[in-house]
């Protein structure tokens, strides 16, 4: 045992030596000090309980500060949450870090970025998913304090409508991770579009997975576990769909994967254009439902770096790209031609306001 | 006649199971052991924030050439994440005004709050026997009836922070209630059923929170309506510091269960359904009775820390309003032997990790699961009394009078 325990001892002896061999960089002085000299900016950000690599909005945001980090030459300080009771002394540890904008990631931080924009008037806040509401429930506006919001169900109309017209089987289906708001805005909108496909063409495609009228619908339980999402695919696969939009962050994945397994079933990918960031499954991404968050967040900093900063809300629309659809990639040559083209019209004439998309989730 | 009485002799010690020895044997353990793995899970850690370092990680690849490098990077990596832990849960030294300075004490005493209650409960249950592993659940049901009550209701000061704490007691004493009552008619394993109380009571507040009872005004967002100021617990310090009178109340508690566990015919017979529970039936003492009344007392403690959380630190019921504190007012009972003093103590002890944890994040960018680490490293520890006094070499601590007959310095030091 003894001779076991020297043996082994050795060994690691040896792999340490054997890579911490190398030889040693020149002294470098000058870089550090011109980058932090372009500017004494610091902008900063709190994740809410999923945490920065989360793969959905946390990341989105995570992305766009280290973005808005890399053109403007500034500081970032970012911090993640546990639990939710993690937000507030989160958010002061920030004040206490000198920082000169606060970005609360996700509608939990509401409360806590307000409480923390009134008390520290010269520190300006934003916020992602979320408006300020006074005690009695009425919109507010904090002037050091600017809601970032998406209208994401104009985006997944289309992928809706694309999706029933695209179904060669009369069933489309989707799912959630977790009922949020933000969640059931993609729902909302997608149920909207087959709705819209169904009075245009005369058709009766079924939506599987959620009941826009009664706010109900299918949901995994969590952001984590794909074999959820996996099952729950099955299940509508089993009932004839053929698309599936999952609105769960790394749990549509196991969506995707039961979809692979079936052939002939489509997936809507959410966030970002999954045909790019789920590369395994790039063959049956029909389109997805971009909700810009990252782009929204280096606007939200360059403001505030340039001084420009004001307290009006950023709200993602088709008209500004902050949501859109996704190109068809891979069923570019499938799509028939007069599909496109009604996109287009819809696209169109949501922009113009002649189709208004609601959603009780909208902010 | 005999049989029934011969298995009981190979057991441990009659009338306990074996998870209720390994309960007992890590409630034994001494103060010393207790210090020393605190001491070790910090050290331990500090490998952990060194080799998660950038500078560390780049200055070992050139260990030989440039020694001074590497440890140079590895003192800087772990001092100033711990100067952060200190200065973001003690003093911050730092700081230019005299509240920043002193708020960091104030908020580990804020987030202790919830730890200290729970973990009061926990101990009750520990040393009547009862591995109560519920305190998540229990916390939950407080803070829910706690949190309905403050924000449906309109009451006049004082008479409505009493309504909203009275009800957080009976949402958790009931909740721990049902775990009481399926042990004593049924004998089901507490363990397992408080845990799945556990998530009955996390979807049931996430499926709460869906409710338009639940919800404000005309958004769907899961989130309470803020509290009625009426039925919130004062500021003890003014607006500058979230410190409330729920830490005076958590205090106050602890003096309360210590009455109750040492003064109190009750506690007696607590005590002694947690020795030995075939004694105490033998000396008249309902056993049954005594495992509901635990359980409901543990209960309800639990559910004053959720009406902590609700009435003083967040002000309005979300779904994670108990983080993890359930979980973690485990250890902080274990860690004060399940003693209101000891409990207090420990308490204090996380609820200062956890407040510095957000400054360590915040300064030195050190992932805030450290501080998980750190805690999940003191209860491995503690779990294992014997590795402790293996690595310091302690002379083996125990609860027969024996064993600690022959290690007085040991009990000296202990005590």
């Amino acid at each position: 045992m003894k001779r076991m325990t020297r043996v082994a001892s050795l060994a690691a002896v040896a792999a340490l030596a054997l890579t911490a061999c190398s030889s040693a960089p020149e002294e470098e002085t000058t870089t550090a000090e011109e980058t932090s000299a372009a500017t004494d900016f610091t902008a900063c950000m709190v994740s809410d309980s999923g945490g920065f690599e989360d793969k959905s909005f946390n990341q989105s945001g995570a992305e766009g500060l280290d973005q808005a980090v890399a053109d403007l030459g500034i500081e970032e300080i970012k911090v993640e949450s546990s639990a939710e009771t993690d937000f507030t002394p989160n958010i002061d540890s920030l004040v206490q870090q000198d920082c000169n904008l606060i970005i609360g990631v996700g509608f939990l931080l509401e409360d806590p970025i307000q409480a923390a924009a009134e008390a520290n008037p010269d520190i300006n806040f934003a916020l992602v998913d979320s408006s300020f509401s006074a005690p009695d429930f009425s919109p507010l506006t904090i002037d050091n304090a600017k809601p970032l919001l998406f209208n994401t169900q104009e985006a997944s109309f289309l992928a809706g409508y694309a999706a029933a017209g695209m179904s060669k089987t009369g069933t489309v289906a989707t799912f959630g991770g977790i009922q949020l708001p933000s969640v059931s805005i993609f729902m909302d909108g997608f149920a909207d579009g087959v709705a819209q496909y169904n009075t245009d063409s005369g058709t009766a495609v079924k939506v599987l997975g959620w009941d826009k009228a009664a706010q109900t619908g299918s949901f995994t339980g969590d952001f984590e576990n794909q074999a959820n999402g996996q099952n729950l695919a099955q299940g509508f696969i089993d009932q004839g769909a053929d698309v599936i939009m999952p609105v769960a962050g790394p749990v549509g994945l196991g969506a995707a994967a039961a979809a692979k397994a079936a052939g002939n079933v489509m997936i809507v990918g959410v966030d970002a254009d999954w045909f790019d960031t789920a590369p395994d499954y790039s063959d049956i991404i029909l389109t997805s439902v971009i909700k810009k968050i990252g782009q929204s967040v280096v606007d939200a900093v360059t403001q505030a770096v340039e001084g420009n900063f004001s307290s009006d809300p950023y709200v993602g629309t088709l008209e500004n790209g902050g949501v859109d659809i996704a190109p068809f990639h891979s069923f570019e040559a499938t799509v028939p031609a007069e599909l496109v083209t009604k996109l287009d019209e819809l696209k169109a004439s949501i922009i113009s306001g002649d189709l208004v998309v609601e959603s009780e989730s909208q902010n | 006649m005999s049989q029934p009485i011969a298995p009981e002799r190979t057991q441990p010690a009659a009338g306990r199971t074996r998870g209720q020895q390994a309960l007992h044997e890590m409630l034994a353990s001494n103060w010393l052991a207790t210090v020393l793995a605190v001491v070790l899970a910090l050290v331990l850690s500090g490998v952990l924030i060194a080799a998660a370092d950038k500078a560390v990680q780049e200055t070992a690849t050139y260990l030989f050439a440039r020694p001074g490098d590497f440890f140079g990077a590895v003192w800087t990596s772990v001092s100033s994440a711990y100067v952060a832990l200190f200065q973001g849960s003690i003093v911050d030294t730092s700081a230019s005004t005299l509240t920043r300075m002193i708020r960091p004490i104030t908020e580990t005493m804020t987030v202790s709050i919830p730890l200290i209650f729970a973990g009061l409960g926990l101990g009750i249950g520990f040393r009547a026997g009862l591995f109560n592993i519920g305190a998540q659940g229990q916390i939950i049901l407080g803070a829910v009836f706690a949190g309905y009550v403050g924000f449906t209701f309109d009451l006049p000061p004082v008479v409505h922070v009493v309504l909203a704490v009275v009800a957080a007691a009976i949402g958790g004493g009931l909740w721990a209630g049902i775990a009481g009552v399926l042990k004593a008619r049924t004998g089901a394993n507490e363990v397992i059923v408080t845990i799945m109380l556990n998530n009955i009571a996390v979807y049931l507040v996430a499926f709460l929170l869906t409710t338009t009872a639940f919800q404000r005004g005309d958004s769907n967002n899961p989130i309470s309506p803020p509290l009625n100021s009426n039925s919130l617990f004062p500021l003890l310090l003014g607006s500058g510091f979230r410190l409330h009178a729920g830490f005076l109340l958590a205090l106050a508690t602890a003096v309360g269960v210590w009455w109750l566990m040492n003064r109190s015919t009750i506690g007696f017979q607590f005590r002694a359904v947690g020795s030995n529970p075939n004694a105490a039936r033998v000396a008249g003492i309902s056993v049954n009775a005594a495992y509901v009344w635990v359980m409901v007392v543990a209960g309800a403690l639990a559910g004053l820390g959720g009406a902590a959380q609700v009435l003083g630190t967040e002000k309005v019921l979300t779904a994670g309003v108990a983080a993890s504190f359930g979980f973690d007012a485990i250890t902080v009972a274990l860690l004060g032997r399940s003693k209101p003093l000891g409990t207090v103590l420990a308490g204090l002890l996380f609820g200062a990790l956890r407040a510095g944890g957000f400054a360590m994040q915040a300064r030195t960018g050190t992932p805030i699961d450290i501080v998980l680490v750190v805690q999940s490293l003191i209860v491995l520890f503690i779990a294992a009394p014997p590795l402790v006094r293996a690595l310091f070499r302690l002379p083996a601590a125990g609860t027969e009078p024996p064993v600690l007959a022959v290690s007085p310095s040991v009990k000296e030091v202990g005590l």
